[in-house]
C-alpha cells in the first residue's frame, strides 16, 4: 500500500554551533504521534534501528521522571540511553535530556514539538548540546551506526539475491 | 569540514549562502537584501571565501559572488548517516501510527 507518509522526508539541519534540528511529517493526528512517542509499550516498536531490540527499562513520563532504553544489537552487544523529562505538555511538547551511557556526561536537551495541520503532524526536534564538540560527536556516532546499518542492508540484499537465484 | 561548520554557524552568513543558492550576486545586491552595512557584508564574505564556500569574480566594476558546492556536499555527506538513522526510526514510527489510526477508527465506529 502506498501512502503519503512513505514519501515523507527527514530533514536534518544545524541552526547553530550547538544544535541539531530534525523535522519530519507524519500522516496522523498529533495525539496519536504524541502517544506513540510517550507510550512505553510502543517505544520498542520503532525507537531502535532496524534489526535491533529495544527494551524500555524505565519510562516515567512526567517532569522530573527518568527514562532508560536498552538497545541490543544483532551481534548481542548492548548499550543504554537515558535521560530525564523536563516538560510534558500533551500533545504539544516534550522536553527531555538525552545521554548515551557509554558516553555519559555528554548530555543534550531535546525539545520535541508537535504541530497538526489537516490531520498530519509535523514533529520538530531541537537538540541542544553543551558544546560544539558534543554536537559533532553525536553526529559522528550516527555515522558509525549508519555504516553498520548499511552493512546490514547489504547483507540482506545478498540473501535476497541468493534466494532469487535458486 | 570544521571551517565549513564554523563559517555557517553565523546566521547572516547562512543567509548569504541561501541568497547565493539561487544565483550569483554582486556585493551591492547582498548588502541590499540583508539590510546590513557594506563592511559587515564584506567581512562575512571574506569568512565564507576563506572556508571555500563562495568565490568572487570581477564583473565590470563589481565583484560577483557565487556558491562553491564542494564544502556543502562534504557537509551533506557528513550528516547523511545521522539523517538516515532518524529516517529509519521514523519509517518504523509510520507503521506504529498506521496501527494506532486503524484501532482508533474501529473504536470510533467508522472503521474501514
Amino acid at each position: 500500500m502506498a501512502t503519503a507518509s512513505s514519501t515523507a522526508t527527514t530533514k536534518v539541519t544545524l541552526p547553530s554551533d550547538r544544535e541539531i534540528l530534525i523535522t519530519r511529517e507524519f500522516d496522523a493526528p498529533r495525539d496519536l504521534v504524541f502517544k506513540a512517542m510517550t507510550d512505553p509499550d510502543l517505544i520498542p516498536r520503532w525507537w531502535g534501528p532496524r534489526g535491533y531490540t529495544t527494551t524500555v527499562d524505565k519510562m516515567d513520563v512526567r517532569p522530573g521522571g527518568s527514562w532508560r532504553y536498552v538497545v541490543r544489537e544483532p551481534d548481542g552487544r548492548e548499550s543504554a540511553f537515558r535521560g530525564e523529562y523536563r516538560e510534558i505538555v500533551a500533545p504539544e511538547r516534550v522536553v527531555q535530556t538525552f545521554e548515551w551511557e557509554p558516553m555519559a556526561g555528554h548530555i543534550s536537551v531535546d525539545t520535541a514539538t508537535f504541530t497538526e495541520h489537516d490531520g498530519r503532524t509535523l514533529v520538530t526536534t531541537r537538540s541542544l548540546f553543551s558544546s560544539k564538540e558534543d554536537r559533532d560527536g553525536m553526529i559522528q556516532s550516527g555515522m558509525e551506526k549508519g555504516l553498520r546499518e548499511t552493512h546490514d542492508r547489504f547483507s540482506e540484499l545478498l540473501v535476497e539475491l541468493r534466494d532469487s537465484a535458486r | 569540514m570544521q571551517a565549513t561548520l564554523s563559517a555557517l554557524a553565523e546566521p547572516n552568513r547562512r543567509q548569504i549562502v541561501e541568497l547565493l543558492r539561487r544565483k550569483p550576486r554582486a556585493v551591492g545586491e547582498i548588502v541590499e537584501r540583508l539590510g546590513l552595512r557594506q563592511p559587515q557584508v564584506s567581512k562575512h564574505l571574506r569568512v565564507l571565501s576563506e572556508a571555500g564556500l563562495v568565490q568572487a569574480h570581477p564583473v565590470a566594476q563589481q565583484r560577483v559572488y557565487s556558491l562553491r558546492a564542494q564544502p556543502l556536499k562534504e557537509l551533506d555527506d557528513w550528516l547523511e548517516p545521522y539523517r538516515r538513522t532518524w529516517d529509519e526510526r521514523f519509517n518504523q514510527l509510520d507503521d506504529v501510527l498506521r496501527d494506532l489510526k486503524r484501532k482508533k477508527e474501529k473504536r470510533d465506529g467508522h472503521g474501514k
